[in-house]
């Protein structure tokens, strides 16, 4: 193989692409579970969010509008779970089970005649940057717009919480919902937002593989990503930084071994195919060793369910 | 104990009254391994399914059952709700269908790509796609500038090598140069994984993709990067019409209803069926005209000549990849051996996974 530095670039270029769903979800869910909520139907949310993008885009011929109508699908059904665990205090836990086999459900039967479409061409930003400069061009340039979103949000997520008074007060709700209640905050309310806020970033997680990764609509397409993003955010500790480098080194992997396979390495494959999950999990639990901070950031009421007593 | 007791015996007695009830019509079971929208493998057997319907018999389908305890399960709750022919139509059901075959004498089953027949009701059939991937190597041989050929392989069964074989075999035949690369992604369908494969064998120069798995995603990926691919299982055309070279397509149609109708009349008999181009289980859909009016001629003759049994795509002197001799000159290798078929062929890169 060619190891020179163009290639590399386009190497690195592949990976981030592929990294996008994980960040975009595992960086909502975050939100929510350090709120407290403990929501398993993240791989739901994404295939709604899959189907309703690419439904709209087939509908409406906008891919503006089948953005935004995917991350609403998103909101829409992540507030189903919102109702029943909040307002009604069903167990995290199997709401959140249902919610994934109720998206999977439905999305198949939304997408009924949508399938066999194919899928537009999503605009991609700075293209003649990309071919025009060697190695940082396919990395910088040359992506979609949401692959920026998504590079970005980590970055913000860690300053919402750390350097906003409304991060302070997610925190808050997540370690001890009961003090933040005595202090006048609205714990339902806030919890509320962040589920409503993990369903959009779930939906739109979903819209990337069906409008832009791999443009069409296949049933079950979100093919277990959800559960993937569910488990960084443990491995990760809760921290936005640390599901950013996750998802890259298990997109990384899953890259890199199919390159490896193709020169031909004399590994054995189903090791390979292995590689990503351990990779993931071995490269996060090194970084995050320090038990102070897992301590700290840990929401320590994740999926126990709060009442206000009246 | 007392009260446990009459409550088993009432759901017995209940279940066995909805048995009887149930068996005064003939029904058909179909268990799908992906759903039937992958347009794909499980899009043509539900295609079958929907040519039995049509003849006037009632079906049931279970769609995206995985491989394993489930199956089972679902194939006996099937077997146990009245169904009196049942197909399951992946690999991996075997194991699970002899054993619920045994437990239901009176239920007759058929089971796609498998080669056990364990019990008188049970039958296997298939299709000889290799047929097709002979005419795919010829192709890929005569088209590749890079003499590279990207291979996207699913699970190391005998079926999935046999493919890697043929098309190799008739690729070397055409393009001595011809190397191919094999990139395993033990899923049957995942699209994105199944990208990700495709673009990682251009990114190492492969100039024509080519699959064993059930998604649109890897001739998407070829169309992208303006590089040849060759359809799976159904007409995937319209997902990359400048990439696609054809496609094999697998017609179940005439198989399950012939089928169908012998178990409701009486006649149905356990048999092993393998048919190929010859049959029409095995179809290649329209050649892609930048292929030039030439290649397509002489595809289409070696068509004829497979589906008439004048070429076979095992035709020997065949080698193993330490050059021992699999098939003598002059000779095809039987059935036997391309059932079982477990090793790659000379000029294939890399080990199978074990």
């Amino acid at each position: 193989m060619s190891l020179d530095i163009s290639f590399i670039g386009i190497l690195i270029g592949s990976i981030m692409a592929s990294s996008v769903p994980l960040i975009l979800a595992a960086s909502g869910e975050l939100i929510t579970e350090r709120s407290g909520v403990l929501n398993l139907g993240v791989e739901g949310m994404m295939i709604i969010g899959a189907i309703s993008g690419f439904a709209l885009m087939v509908i409406t011929d906008n891919l503006f509008i089948a953005i935004v109508g995917s991350m609403l699908s998103g909101v829409i059904i992540s507030l189903i779970f919102g109702f029943l665990t909040q307002s009604l205090l069903t167990n995290h836990v199997a709401t959140g089970l249902a919610l994934t086999i109720f998206g999977i459900g439905l999305s198949a039967m939304l997408g009924k005649n949508f399938v066999g479409i194919p899928g537009k061409e999503f605009p991609i930003l700075f293209s003649s940057l990309k071919e025009s400069i060697p190695f940082f061009g396919p990395i910088l340039f040359g992506h979609s717009i949401v692959l920026y979103f998504a590079f970005a949000l980590p970055f913000l997520t860690n300053y919402f919480l750390r350097k906003t008074k409304l991060g302070l007060v997610v925190r808050g709700v997540g370690d001890s919902p009961v003090s933040a209640s005595n202090q006048g905050i609205n714990v339902i309310l806030i919890r509320y937002c962040c589920i409503l806020y993990g369903g959009a970033m779930c939906g739109l997680a979903g819209a990337y593989l069906s409008l832009i990764y791999t443009p069409q609509w296949i049933e079950n397409m979100t093919a277990g990503r959800g559960w993937i993003a569910l488990a960084l955010v443990v491995f990760a500790t809760w921290s936005p930084i640390k599901v950013l480098i996750g998802a890259l080194i298990f997109g990384g992997i899953t890259i890199l071994q199919l390159h490896m396979q193709a020169i031909g390495f004399r590994i054995p494959v189903q090791f390979l195919s292995a590689l990503p999950y351990l990779m993931t999990i071995i490269v996060l639990v090194v970084i995050s060793r320090d038990s102070r901070k897992i301590k700290l950031n840990t929401p320590t009421s994740l999926g126990r369910i709060f009442y206000k007593e009246k | 104990m007392y009260k446990n007791f009459l409550r088993y015996l009432i759901s017995a007695i209940f279940l066995l009254g909805l048995n009887v009830s149930a068996n005064a019509e003939f029904k058909v079971g179909f268990v799908y391994v992906g759903p039937t929208g992958d347009h794909g493998w499980t899009y043509q057997h539900h295609e079958g399914r929907n040519a039995v319907e049509a003849a006037g018999i009632k079906t049931t389908f279970v769609e995206s059952v995985p491989e394993g305890a489930d199956a089972e399960r679902v194939i006996r709750q099937l077997a146990q709700s009245g169904h009196d022919l049942i197909f399951t139509t992946s690999f991996g059901y075997m194991d699970p269908t002899n054993k619920v075959a045994k437990e239901f004498p009176n239920v007759k089953f058929e089971h796609a790509t498998g080669y056990k027949r364990e019990h008188s009701n049970v039958s296997t059939y298939s299709a000889r796609f290799y047929e097709g991937r002979t005419l795919l190597g010829h192709i890929a041989g005569k088209m590749t500038k890079t003499n590279t050929i990207g291979y996207i392989a699913s699970f190391p069964i005998p079926e999935v090598i046999r493919g890697i074989n043929a098309m190799t075999l008739a690729a070397q035949k055409v393009n001595p140069e011809i190397k191919t690369k094999i990139v395993w992604v033990f899923t049957w369908y995942d699209p994105g994984k199944e990208a990700e494969a495709a673009q990682a064998l251009i990114d190492q120069g492969a100039d024509i993709i080519m699959q064993h798995t059930d998604s649109t995603a890897p001739v998407q990926t070829a169309e992208k990067a303006g590089v040849w691919s060759f359809g799976q299982a159904s007409d995937m055309q319209r997902f990359a019409p400048k990439s696609i070279l054809t496609s094999i397509i697998d017609d179940w149609a005439p198989y399950y209803v012939e089928r169908a109708i012998a178990a409701r009349d009486g006649t149905w008999g356990q048999q092993d069926t393998w048919h190929g181009l010859n049959e029409g289980m095995v179809a290649m859909a329209p050649y892609n005209s930048a292929m030039g009016a030439d290649l397509v001629k002489e595809v289409e003759q070696l068509q004829k000549d497979l589906a008439s049994g004048k070429a076979h795509s095992f035709t020997g002197p065949i080698y193993d990849q330490k050059g021992n001799i699999l098939v003598a000159e002059g000779k095809v290798a039987d059935d036997g051996m391309l059932a079982g078929m477990s090793v790659y062929v000379k000029g294939v890169e890399g080990d199978i996974p074990k």
